[in-house]
């Protein structure tokens, strides 16, 4: 067990490395030279070599790189270009905006998802089930930016219910919780439902009801427990992939969280703060993957064992 | 005598061969209608497939059958609902949205498709090779496809967006590169599955070369999983693409593509909702039909998932 959670760990640092170096490399990535682009086209000679200086784009590029790193590590991302802010703080400060979304879209999506993909199994093709699997697909092929703006014209412009932006009372949270939400629910109904069918037809789910057992303890304490397994990964990915899905409901809601800093940083080619928040979205992503998988060694003795 | 004998030889296979591709054309086109058999009845499937060709033939003639010119201004008409007239409405300069909407099918259908195409076939050929050689290239592409995956959803879109500047044939590469690693990752574990089966052992041992092994014998026992990933995909990719446009890094504001369109209509929701509704709804039917034709294709190919 331990030698499994050891391994899965150490497993990380590499992914890390590569992507630091990524990341880091994405300034020099620019077509072009990077300094001028920062500088902006206008800018004179002096002030382009300014700029190299500054950033240190005038060292070789393995010092680059291991200054860069140094820095990270002491909690330094370097300087806004736009605001000259450090880029930590500029993060920090609306971090909890982004929290805020993304729990809650957690709160419900993936126990309505779940729930609707395992009562679907139960009564595969059944009406409830074709109606849940169209729920399911459209929630799928939905833009939820679109779905957002049609909540914010129904619910804030019509009919004056809800605010069409910002976090500021807990009807602010419906519109965007729905929007950051539906995409999960989808895919987990149809990965519970796939997943849980499969877990129906093992041969400890006849067995057990061979043995005569109820049919609800067959299906909740046999087939759901162990169709859960499966479902836990894909649930990883999806509240990995929220904090990125923010930065479309963001800019719906307007919401000034760390998915707009990045839109609007991109649009100020503030590089500094892009690549700062580059690396914080992996970092979250690969670490959330990472408690995925111990979490599914824990559940899942077999695992463990190769 | 030893030519007696090797005409015999060349009889003898040329017959074998002759009797068995005649089995094998004899059993493929049973397979197709078998095939065609299965996959008619899935009618949401169909319905996919259905939109799928209406949309590309709309792609193809829809600057001719468009009713009025995509980028005639009309001030006096600006911003009206649907009607009569204008069966979309019209925008904030008075263009009419169903005729941008038809000619703007190429660009937004365009652009997801032959990224997907660029995207699947580099993909596919980076998973044949690390399945097939293994060792240092099969780590290249699978940590390679690591550290692309760690940037979950659209964010990996964004940040080469981001590096490339906003444009329609830079949100066509962000999005190419955003395909690569699924078809990497899935085409490697087909390739890895085929790899042990006993018509490709025997076809190594008779001293194939390796390109040929690869293309001709492991590829097409790869073909199931490349079709259905390539469907899901090219959903994906439309979503994508709008996402980006929505955003404001996609095509030119003055361009009919559909993100776009729905991403200017946002600043006029509260007087004017057609502006938004109707490039969401095409897009998301768009996105709809891949997915149904998809889920068709996976069941139809692939019996053991239902």
């Amino acid at each position: 067990m331990s030698r499994y959670f050891v391994r899965r760990i150490l497993a990380t640092i590499p992914l890390m490395f590569i992507i630091s170096i990524f990341v880091f490399m994405f300034i020099h990535l620019i077509p072009g030279d990077p300094a001028r682009t920062i500088a902006g086209l206008d800018a004179e000679e002096w002030q382009v070599e300014a700029i190299r200086e500054e950033y240190g784009l005038n060292k070789p590029i393995v010092t680059q790189y291991v200054d860069y790193m140094v820095k990270l590590f002491h909690g330094d991302m370097g300087e806004s270009m736009k605001s000259f802010t450090p880029v930590s703080e500029l993060i920090a400060e609306r971090m909890p905006q982004t929290l805020k979304l993304v729990f809650a879209g957690v709160l419900w999506a993936p126990i309505l998802g779940i729930f609707i993909g395992v009562m679907s199994a139960i009564k595969q093709g059944k009406i409830f089930d074709h109606v849940c699997m169209l729920i399911a697909i459209t929630g799928l092929s939905a833009p939820g930016f679109w779905l957002g703006l049609m909540g914010i014209q129904i619910f804030s412009v019509q009919l004056g219910w809800l605010p069409s932006g910002g976090l500021d009372s807990w009807k602010g949270f419906i519109l965007p919780s729905f929007t950051m939400g539906c995409g999960i629910m989808a895919v987990l109904a149809r990965y519970s439902r796939s997943s849980m069918l499969e877990t129906l037809r093992e041969d400890y789910v006849r067995t057990a009801r061979a043995k005569g057992q109820k049919e609800s303890l067959v299906m909740f304490s046999h087939a759901f427990r162990n169709s859960l397994i499966q479902v836990v990964t894909i649930l990883g990915l999806q509240i990995g992939g929220l904090l990125s899905g923010s930065v479309l409901t963001e800019t719906v809601f307007s919401i000034p969280g760390m998915g707009r800093l990045l839109t609007d940083s991109i649009q100020f080619r503030d590089y500094a703060a892009v690549q700062g928040l580059l690396m914080l979205f992996a970092l979250q992503y690969v670490l959330i993957n990472l408690v995925v998988d111990l979490l599914y060694g824990v559940i899942n003795p077999k695992i463990r064992l190769d | 005598m030893a030519d007696i004998q090797k005409n015999e030889q060349q009889q003898n296979t040329a017959f074998e061969s002759n009797y068995i591709d005649e089995n094998i054309k004899a059993d493929q086109s049973s397979k197709a209608k078998a095939f065609v058999k299965k996959f008619l009845k899935r009618k949401t499937a169909v319905l996919g497939l259905i939109i799928i060709v209406l949309l590309i033939i709309i792609a193809i003639i829809g600057p001719y059958i468009a009713p009025y010119q995509y980028d005639a201004y009309d001030y006096a008409n600006a911003l009206q609902g649907p009607s009569a007239e204008h069966l979309f409405g019209t925008d904030h300069y008075g263009r009419d949205i169903f005729s941008r909407m038809l000619v703007g099918a190429r660009l937004t259908l365009g652009v997801s498709l032959s990224a997907v195409i660029v995207g699947a076939a580099l993909g596919t050929v980076l998973g044949l090779l690390a399945g097939y050689y293994g060792g240092i290239i099969e780590t290249l592409v699978m940590r390679g496809s690591d550290v692309l995956f760690s940037f979950p959803d659209i964010l990996l879109a964004i940040a080469i967006v981001a590096i490339l500047g906003p444009g329609i044939i830079n949100v066509l590469i962000a999005v190419m590169v955003f395909t690569i690693p699924s078809f990497a990752r899935i085409m490697r574990s087909a390739t890895l599955a085929v790899k042990g089966s006993l018509y490709v052992e025997v076809a190594q041992s008779l001293g194939c070369k390796d390109s040929r092994l690869l293309f001709v014998h492991i590829f097409p026992g790869t073909i199931q999983s490349l079709i259905v990933n390539f469907t899901m995909r090219i959903g994906s990719a439309i979503m994508a693409a709008a996402s980006l446009s929505f955003l404001g890094f996609g095509a030119n504001v003055t361009e009919p593509e559909w993100g776009a369109m729905l991403s200017q209509g946002r600043n006029y929701i509260g007087i004017a909702s057609h502006m938004v509704y109707f490039p969401g709804l095409v897009i998301f039917l768009t996105v709809l039909a891949f997915n149904l034709f998809g889920d068709g294709l996976r069941d139809t190919l692939d019996p053991k998932i239902k």
